[in-house]
């Protein structure tokens, strides 16, 4: 009888052992996954055409997306002129300057609007930017990529400025130096690596936004010139030549969603590698 | 880290005491103070004006439905009749079917790399499954209509329908016509967009619990399996429902690859087969062909449904989350 139960826990410890490991093993065959059938059906359809031209109308076969990927990089300019000197500053606030109470009540407020669904984000650029003048623009869209792009630079910023080291601090400080001499010659400088890998993983996120940018920068067929027309962006692209009926559009789809991943697994994997090197040399 | 900056704002005050304001001024840390200040409370600002903007721009449809937009079924914009109840339940049902699939497999798979793995291989899956969380939610909707779709259709669906069609009370779950979009999809395309998450995170919290813990399970004769189920996990618990929270809110909030596969379809269907509608579907596909500024003002409540929601859940998910890890395995 005890022997049977030995028996019994013993194969439930294999197998209960080898199932996570098995679940593990899925999930991350997942993301091979996903790469396979991009790199498989996008490498297919990319040409030099989709890099430099214009989308066809509506019917005839060809075309490209240059301006959806001119689009998405003016959208991500905007929203980092916007987004990152507001995420900069306040995260030094909290690293440098915060109290106690007022701090807690920033951090809370920057993970709540972290937490807040991208297409809610969409809704308030639009009734700030679209709704006054009753229609869309370049502008909104940055404005909602903006808002998005600021929670996550405060909690990096934050965090690699955390992360320097006190003797640094102390240092300089035992030199004379004020606060504010402090934190700009010795701080920042000494968080800057990881500040700015932070910064470019969030705009990698704010890359691959599609519902905020639905009805505040909409899309456009042609080149949107200045910041008042709308304007096309690759991940709204992709979204509306999926759901539409036509293969060749499909076509066009893969294509723009290989580009749009590379981007953002590039981004992401560049930066992770550097950071994770860093690693070291910050804790010096 | 936090505790050498917090004995440097215990150290500094008897240096800067002595220094006058007007000196504090003209070393400009003061100024840098209030500069910084002022971005920080530019985030507390827009926050607020984000509640009050979708408090104010829903008024329209909170004055003339009330608390009935959330018991109405109907969403007619031609008669401008608009009820939200349709939107809530597709939300909710995909979600659940999100999380009934990527709860154990991430909670399995969180297992494995905390306890099992060696450190390194846990490292570079952690790696990986990060990157999994960063792939945009449009290219999950794009694979999901070009892939998950069609095998719903063709293989998934009608084998659920064979196995669990004739199964009392299960059968309404699984019933015909399958036209591969729908909330099952729905859910499952949405569990592999949550469980990255669920993973990382109870990774974390299954870390922080001490090595005592698994060393006493271990002496007392319990197997590896039995010490992590019954020891390491429990002490956990509060931490990986915080994880489960987080998924939630997620899920609750994805628009872009639900919106894709779930057939946009606002009806209320106890088949998992049948298409749906979730709020912020509804909210991608009819915000920018809202004629009226009523059909506008009921989709913007929806709005702020779905804000409310996921600020409960984030703000729930986060008291547990630093629960687990400060204080650790009080029983709950």
């Amino acid at each position: 009888m005890n022997r049977l139960r030995l028996i019994w826990r013993k194969s439930l410890n294999v197998f209960a052992l080898t199932l996570t490991g098995v679940a593990a093993l899925a999930v991350v065959s997942i993301l091979f996954l996903i790469l396979g059938y991009l790199i498989y059906n996008g490498g297919k359809s990319l040409s030099w055409d989709f890099f430099t031209k214009l989308p066809k109308p509506v019917g005839e076969t060809g075309g490209g997306m240059a301006n959806a990927i001119v689009g998405s990089l003016k959208l991500l300019f905007l929203a980092a002129v916007m987004g990152v000197p507001v995420g900069l500053m306040a995260g030094v606030y909290l690293a440098e300057f915060g109290g106690k109470t007022f701090s807690f009540v920033i951090r809370y407020t920057t993970d709540l609007l972290n937490g807040v669904p991208s297409i809610v984000i969409g809704i308030f650029a639009y009734s700030l930017v679209v709704m006054p003048v009753r229609h869309f623009s370049a502008l909104a869209g940055g404005v909602a990529l903006g808002i998005m792009v600021i929670p996550i630079t405060v909690r990096s910023t934050e965090q690699f400025l955390r992360s320097v080291p006190g003797a640094l601090r102390e240092g300089a400080m035992a030199l004379g130096a004020s606060k504010w001499k402090t934190v700009a010659t010795v701080i920042l400088p000494a968080a800057k690596g990881g500040i700015i890998t932070g910064v470019l993983l969030a705009l990698a996120r704010v890359a691959g936004e599609t519902a905020p940018l639905l009805f505040t920068a909409f899309g456009n067929r042609f080149w949107s010139p200045g910041l008042s027309q709308p304007i096309s962006s690759l991940p709204v692209m992709i979204y509306t030549y999926a759901i539409a009926p036509y293969d060749d559009w499909h076509r066009q789809a893969w294509a723009a969603g290989l580009v749009l991943l590379g981007l953002v697994l590039v981004a992401n994997v560049g930066t992770r590698l550097a950071l994770s090197r860093g690693g070291s040399a910050r804790s010096v | 880290m936090s505790s050498t900056a917090t004995t440097l704002e215990h150290a500094a005050p008897p240096q800067s005491g002595p220094r006058s304001l007007i000196q504090r001024l003209r070393h400009g840390d003061e100024v840098a103070h209030l500069l910084t200040l002022i971005f920080a409370a530019l985030i507390l600002l827009l926050t607020s004006m984000l509640v009050y903007e979708l408090w104010v721009n829903s008024h329209l449809s909170r004055s003339k439905f009330g608390m009935m937009f959330f018991f109405t079924r109907v969403w007619d914009p031609v008669f401008g009749d608009f009820g939200a109840l349709p939107f809530i339940y597709g939300t909710l049902v995909t979600s659940v079917v999100a999380l009934m699939i990527a709860v154990p497999l991430g909670l399995a798979a969180a297992i494995f790399l905390s306890e099992l793995a060696p450190r390194r291989i846990s490292d570079t899956i952690s790696f990986l499954i990060d990157l999994l969380a960063a792939v945009p939610s449009v290219i999950y909707g794009l694979l999901g209509i070009f892939i998950v779709v069609p095998l719903m259709r063709t293989e998934i669906g009608p084998h659920l329908i064979k196995w669990f069609g004739h199964v009392p009370y299960l059968s309404v779950l699984f019933k015909p016509p399958n036209y591969g979009v729908g909330f099952f999809t729905a859910g499952i395309v949405l569990a592999i967009m949550v469980v990255p998450f669920i993973i990382s995170v109870s990774r974390e919290v299954l870390l922080t619990v001490p090595r005592e813990q698994r060393e006493a399970a271990l002496a007392l004769g319990a197997t590896r399996w039995e010490s992590t189920w019954k020891v390491v996990v429990p002490w956990a618990r509060t931490g990986i429902l915080g994880s489960i929270f987080l998924a939630l809110a997620r899920a609750l909030g994805e628009t872009m690859a639900v919106t894709m596969v779930i057939g946009n379809d606002p009806k209320i269907s106890m088949s998992l087969f049948a298409s749906g509608h979730t709020i912020a579907a509804v909210i991608a596909n009819e915000f920018t062909e809202a004629n009226g500024d009523l059909y506008l003002s009921a989709l913007i409540e929806l709005g702020l449904v779905l804000f409310l929601m996921t600020f409960i859940l984030n703000g729930l998910a986060r008291i547990l989350i630093v629960a687990t890890e400060r204080g650790g395995g009080q029983p709950a």
